[in-house]
């Protein structure tokens, strides 16, 4: 019997009289027999915590690229995530709850998110937020479903400067139920080439979708984005990196309708991809066409103040087929998570970690200019991540730097054999990447 | 209530220190210009670490949990989360490792992926999965596009008509929109399963799916799954399982061998992945042969070496997520497979159907259940219609649970059930954790015949009485500061 089973040999005999049973077996007495599955699963035998905990130290040491100095972000950053931050997310109490249907006994949860909502709200300089979405990229697709909502249209435009997986997403998405969704193209410059938007922005586009700062870590200007698709009568989705909002315009500033994003960056571990959190924020005139959970303020019946699901017609469980989306679980703990760094990072600290982003970024992009051959793909200001062209192919110069110890950047060898997009996060020091420079120098002779 | 972490803040702390900076910052008014950057402030609080700490701790402690008690949200499956895997996901070097590192420096996480791929096939009796959806509403989503694709490249794109019972979880008629595929709503008949006769009459040439959860909702296992599944094929459609229910059939059936031709599996139900208060959750979705060429990218795959890597199926439908999907959520059911191998899984759902089987044993005697016709699976659906007779509705039972220490049933689901209490005990709970509960609904049952009051004024051990839904609706405020 394995350690968590707690029902006894002689449990069983008393629950089965009581059932008016004989055996468990004919319990299973309504599933049809020639449905019955008579032969005992083929799968590894049963193994004790010990072996278990010796399997998994083997299978880890198979991750080598985890032990690499990582200059690799694309969409995932290693950021710094203060011990306290997992302390809270071992708490029982968060983490083996479900969705707070009884909110009475829930009111941990529900305030927590409540704080997050208000959190991501105000990080996006709008007036609302939801609980979350799966990821930064479903975030995305399911805030051009609510552009279309919104404006009953239903085309919309995304930036080519848009992470490609996310564009990748939002197809998949938009490829069912009649919608229409067209890339601008972006510029000689690396960013949304307006004219090329003014031209496939008319009275049909439920919205434009742009990332800030774009995929090559280029700061776009929104502002004018957002004069063109509103004069269309359309809505302005803006995928932001919260970190760079911490700097940059936030989005409300920008002239967003809807701000969606990836919250990794905000005290979530790397995890290989997941789990992460998308956050959507929106202004109050939209609020009842936000997708997923909401939590909202009230009082209980001796006027105490207590939070409780708000807006619930507008989701599944209700709406059925006319719900806003299908989203039922969503990602409360990692929510959670983001709450609880945000809240120990505070407003200077969460200022200082995109600073020190940005400062690192600067610093090791021009120690990389320096190695002969290496050159800016775009000259436009970028924020925390960068594209170079290297005088080799950067599927090679990767593979070269990984066996020096880094995880490099990520090849964009669709725009230029040699280019490769890194960044450097507030983790990395001087001593790391000065030594990354000078690996890029070597490694750009030895592939050669 | 606990202050908001806001009303906490005051200017000047932090609860998070960074090393000296070691590079120059260069001034963002040079490089982006005044008007690129941010005028307002970030608006985030103002506390130290042991504020924080404190605040979140003492939120918390307002929760309800399963590590306290049973918890027996029916088709959620609350069952234990094994501590060990809180350990494995966060291990260095998976918890480390970026998204985009080389599959070559990520041998470990696509051999977990791998392996467990081969498991959930197994165990579903299918030929393919893709362990990408994020839940089970995504993958729900994820199967209904794979019938659609397999469906459009045999000719059949027109087909758009999804059959589920009246029954069925509020995700199914969702996600079939967002497939862009209407819902056609198939009758339950007496012994509360899929209405045969219902069934024939809708099942045609629009019919592109059935979407059938099984067990169904009320717990019952739909014994003329064969007839129904080769209702539907006769008819030129596919057939999806919700497996938000499969914690029933582990070792004992597969969907494969029942005719589904594709089916979701909640790694966060089933296989004891933690709820953590709404997710994160993971919905792999398990296929037929002729379903897999179209599974989203990536799936892992084996070279001939014996390397795996990160491929993309030939005639995929596209990405649903950024990157390889709820990694750490994979890590946990892995090791709970791993943990109880093909004896245990069976034990899981032997207990998880006695459990049930004795706790509706020992309602009968104040509750009116439904469609009692046999034993149920894991799980059944209680009315309190007669209580609701007497002024009491399902709601205030519901709540007076929460007095007497436990987690409330899922209420007023299935639809299709009046004044509905669907009780989901799990494989977890001991005889003893049973009977306290049974006897916790019967004395309540007591109560509504002698004292209602007690029950109608519940909750009044929470940290909260009953909350004002309305309001919250009315008078909408969701972020601090509303007003």
């Amino acid at each position: 019997m394995s350690r968590l089973s707690s029902i006894l040999g002689g449990d069983r005999s008393s629950m089965l009289e009581a059932i008016g049973a004989e055996s468990v077996e004919d319990l299973f007495s309504p599933i049809p027999e020639p449905v019955r599955m008579r032969r005992p699963l083929d799968l590894p035998p049963a193994a004790s915590e010990l072996e278990l905990r010796r399997l998994f130290e083997s299978m880890a040491s198979g991750n080598s690229g985890s032990g690499l100095t990582c200059f690799l972000g694309a969409g995932a950053y290693d950021h710094f995530i203060p011990s306290a931050v997992n302390h809270i997310l071992l708490r029982s109490e968060f983490y083996t709850a479900y969705t707070p249907y009884q909110a009475e006994v829930s009111q941990g949860t529900l305030q927590s998110i409540y704080e997050y909502q208000t959190l991501i709200a105000r990080l996006m300089g709008m007036e609302c937020a939801n609980a979350s979405m799966y990821d930064g990229a479903s975030a995305a697709a399911e805030a051009a479903l609510m552009a279309m909502r919104v404006t009953r249209r239903s085309r919309v435009l995304v930036a080519g400067s848009l992470n490609p997986r996310y564009i990748e997403v939002m197809r998949t998405y938009l490829s069912h139920g009649g919608f229409e969704m067209n890339e601008v193209p972006f510029g000689a410059d690396g960013l949304v080439d307006l004219e090329a938007a003014s031209k496939l922005c008319d009275g049909g586009v439920a919205g434009l979708v742009v990332q800030q700062p774009g995929f090559f870590g280029l700061v776009e200007k929104l502002p004018p984005l957002a004069g063109l698709v509103h004069s269309a009568g359309g809505l302005l989705v803006v995928v932001a990196d919260p970190v760079a909002a911490a700097v940059l315009r936030s989005p409300g500033e920008a002239g967003a309708d809807i701000a969606v994003g990836e919250g990794q960056s905000m005290g979530i571990p790397l995890s290989y991809g997941g789990p992460y959190a998308g956050f959507m924020a929106c202004h109050r005139e939209h609020v009842r066409n936000l997708p997923g959970r909401i939590i909202g303020r009230t009082v209980d019946r001796a006027g105490q103040t207590g939070f409780v699901l708000t807006l619930q017609t507008r989701e599944q469980h209700i709406r059925r087929e006319k719900a806003t989306s299908n989203i039922c679980t969503n990602e409360a703990l990692m929510a959670l998570a983001s709450t609880v760094y945000l809240t120990l990072a505070g407003e200077e600290g969460f200022r200082e970690v995109a600073l020190r982003c940005f400062a690192n970024s600067h610093y090791l992009e021009e120690k990389l200019l320096a190695v002969p051959g290496v050159k800016r793909m775009f000259e436009g200001p970028f924020f925390r991540e960068f594209l170079l062209e290297y005088p080799v192919p950067a599927v090679a110069l990767r593979d070269r730097l990984a066996e020096k110890g880094f995880l490099g950047g990520l090849p964009v060898p669709g725009l230029r054999e040699g280019a490769m997009l890194s960044t450097a996060t507030e983790k990395r020091t001087r001593e790391e990447m000065d030594a990354f420079a000078a690996a890029v120098a070597s490694a750009c002779g030895e592939v050669r | 209530m606990e202050r908001t972490i806001f009303s906490v803040s005051c200017c000047g702390r932090r609860g998070m220190d960074l090393p000296s900076p070691e590079v120059p910052v260069p001034d963002p008014r040079t490089v982006f210009g005044p008007d690129a950057l941010r005028q307002g402030p970030l608006g985030l609080p103002e506390v130290s670490e042991p504020q924080a700490v404190r605040h979140f701790v003492n939120l918390s402690t307002k929760n309800y949990h399963v590590d306290k008690g049973l918890y027996p949200l029916g088709s959620c499956t609350m069952k234990y989360n094994p501590k060990l895997h809180e350990d494995l996901a966060r291990h260095p070097a998976f918890a480390g490792l970026h998204p985009l590192t080389p599959d070559a420096l990520a041998q470990g996480a696509l051999g977990m992926m791998h392996e467990l791929s081969s498991f959930l096939c197994e165990i579903t009796g299918f030929a393919a999965v893709t362990l990408q959806p994020a839940a089970g509403a995504q993958g729900e989503l994820t199967g209904l596009m794979l019938i659609k694709r397999l469906l459009t490249d045999r000719g059949q794109g027109g087909r758009v008509e999804v059959l589920m019972p009246d029954s069925a979880h509020g995700t199914n008629p969702a996600s079939s929109t967002l497939a862009g595929m209407r819902v056609v709503s198939v009758k339950s008949d007496g012994r509360g399963m899929v209405d045969i006769g219902d069934l024939r009459a809708k099942a045609g040439p629009q019919t592109a799916a059935l979407m059938l959860t099984n067990p169904n909702t009320l717990g019952i296992f739909e014994s003329g799954i064969e007839e129904i599944t080769s209702i539907v094929h006769s008819a030129g459609g596919l057939c999806y399982m919700d497996g938000a229910n499969l914690n029933a059939l582990l070792g004992k059936a597969r969907p494969g061998d029942m005719g589904f031709d594709v089916c979701h599996v909640n790694l966060h139900k089933t296989f004891s992945t933690p709820h953590g208060g709404g997710g994160p959750g993971s919905g792999p979705v398990a296929c037929i042969a002729d379903l897999a060429p179209y599974l989203p990218e990536p799936v892992v795959t084996a070279g001939a070496d014996g390397s795996l890597r990160l491929s993309c199926p030939p005639l995929s439908l596209g990405r649903l997520l950024a990157f390889s999907g709820q990694v750490g959520v994979m890590i946990r059911a892995w090791a709970y497979i791993r943990t109880l191998g093909a004896d245990g899984l069976r034990e899981v759902s032997e207990t998880a159907v006695l459990n049930a089987n004795y706790l509706k044993a020992r309602l009968r005697e104040a509750f009116e259940i439904p469609h009692d016709d046999g034993p149920c699976m894991h799980e059944f659906v209680i009315s309190g219609e007669p209580q609701s007779r007497k002024g009491v509705k399902t709601l205030d039972m519901a709540k007076r649970l929460l007095d007497y220490g436990f987690h409330a049933p899922t209420i007023y689901f299935p639809l299709i059930v009046h004044e509905a209490m669907m009780i989901e005990p799990t494989e977890s709970e001991s005889l003893d954790s049973l009977d306290g509960f049974a006897e916790a609904l019967l004395s309540i049952a007591r109560e509504v015949e002698e004292k209602p009051h007690l029950v109608t004024d519940a909750p009044v051990n929470t940290p909260v009485l009953r909350l004002d839904e309305v309001k919250a609706v009315k008078d909408l405020d969701i972020v601090e500061g509303w007003e």
